[in-house]
């Protein structure tokens, strides 16, 4: 199983913090489980898809495509500029 | 230090952190401050006030009624007034001892990089990415110290990006720069204390920096939301890719 968390102005735009997949319902890779969930709507596309959303794998900052294992925690998050 | 200064910076001389020796690191520091809107108002208050002997302020705007609802160092009457003007007004009467220099102007290109190659510190309080992305390749290539920090709406994100480190991350290995659409306060709104809330934190990883106590944000991403007063804290390592700070590994 993994865990795919959501911060900040996602958890409001996708109204989801949280999801919990089981071996078989989720990709072997990190840019294979993007596309899957950018087919959850238009909402889902617009964050998987976009180059400035930020993922972080098990509280580690990634912008490399990797292999997604049992027990991993990605989190997706949005760009902040502001200021 | 004389008797003034002593008495001024007391209550801070008195934490075995920062002691006579982290007060005179601090006198002796020059902080270099790019934006002075929500998160560069707070922060060059604290730094101003914990008595950073020199300070560059860095704006290009005047103020606005816009920014009075969370741009504290300004006032209704200085609406029309260059920021950083005004800032350094405010500062100086909150603390006469601090060297101010004022830049009412975009730094870019060289000059960003001789007022970079000066500072102890340097805070990045800008809105934009092109800002944030010329700011750290200038500090990467000066080799100084980058107290990073933005907001919007109910969201924040602080990070140091301290190249004195070894294998440190730089702002480039964070944010690609293909990354080039900004949101801005104007258009999607942001609550005064989301960012003084992050731009009292950059004064406070400054103050750490300059004196060298603590553990900095080097190497971490605080991610911090409002609406569930939730902090998260991402790890950050340097890409080995990165065009920036990469190849000199």
């Amino acid at each position: 199983m993994i865990k795919v968390l959501f911060f900040a102005s996602f958890r409001e735009q996708l109204n989801c913090e949280q999801l919990s997949l089981e071996e078989g319902e989720y990709s072997a890779l990190l840019s294979e489980l993007k596309r899957q969930l950018a087919e959850k709507g238009d909402a889902w596309r617009e964050v998987m898809m976009s180059d400035r959303t930020l993922v972080a794998i098990n509280q580690n900052m990634t912008r490399q495509d990797v292999t997604l294992r049992s027990g991993d925690e990605v989190a997706f998050f949005p760009p902040v500029t502001g200021g | 230090m004389n008797d003034e200064q002593l008495l001024r910076y007391s209550r801070q001389i008195m934490l075995p952190q920062i002691d006579i020796e982290g007060q005179e690191r601090l006198l002796e520091a020059r902080v270099l401050i790019l934006g002075l809107g929500g998160l560069g108002c707070p922060a060059a208050q604290y730094l101003a006030a914990a008595g950073v002997g020199q300070m560059v302020l860095v704006d290009p705007d005047t103020v606005d009624t816009t920014n009075l609802q969370r741009q504290l160092l300004y006032s209704s009457l200085d609406q029309g007034t260059p920021k950083a003007e005004a800032a350094k007004n405010r500062l100086s009467a909150i603390n006469g001892g601090v060297e101010f220099e004022v830049v009412e102007d975009r730094l870019e290109g060289e000059a960003l990089f001789e007022q970079v190659s000066k500072a102890t510190v340097v805070l990045d309080c800008t809105d934009n990415f092109s800002s944030r992305f010329a700011i750290n390749a200038a500090c990467v290539r000066a080799g100084v110290p980058l107290v990073s920090g933005a907001a919007i709406r109910l969201n924040g994100q602080l990070s140091v990006y301290d190249r004195r480190q070894p294998d440190a991350p730089c702002y480039r290995c964070l944010y690609d720069e293909q990354s080039n659409e900004s949101l801005s306060c104007s258009e999607s709104g942001v609550l005064g204390p989301v960012v003084g809330t992050i731009g009292t934190m950059q004064a406070l990883e400054t103050i750490k920096l300059i004196t060298g106590f603590g553990k900095t944000l080097h190497g971490r991403l605080m991610i911090f939301d409002a609406m569930t007063m939730e902090w998260q804290k991402m790890g950050l390592q340097a890409d080995p890719d990165c065009p920036v700070c990469g190849h000199d590994r």
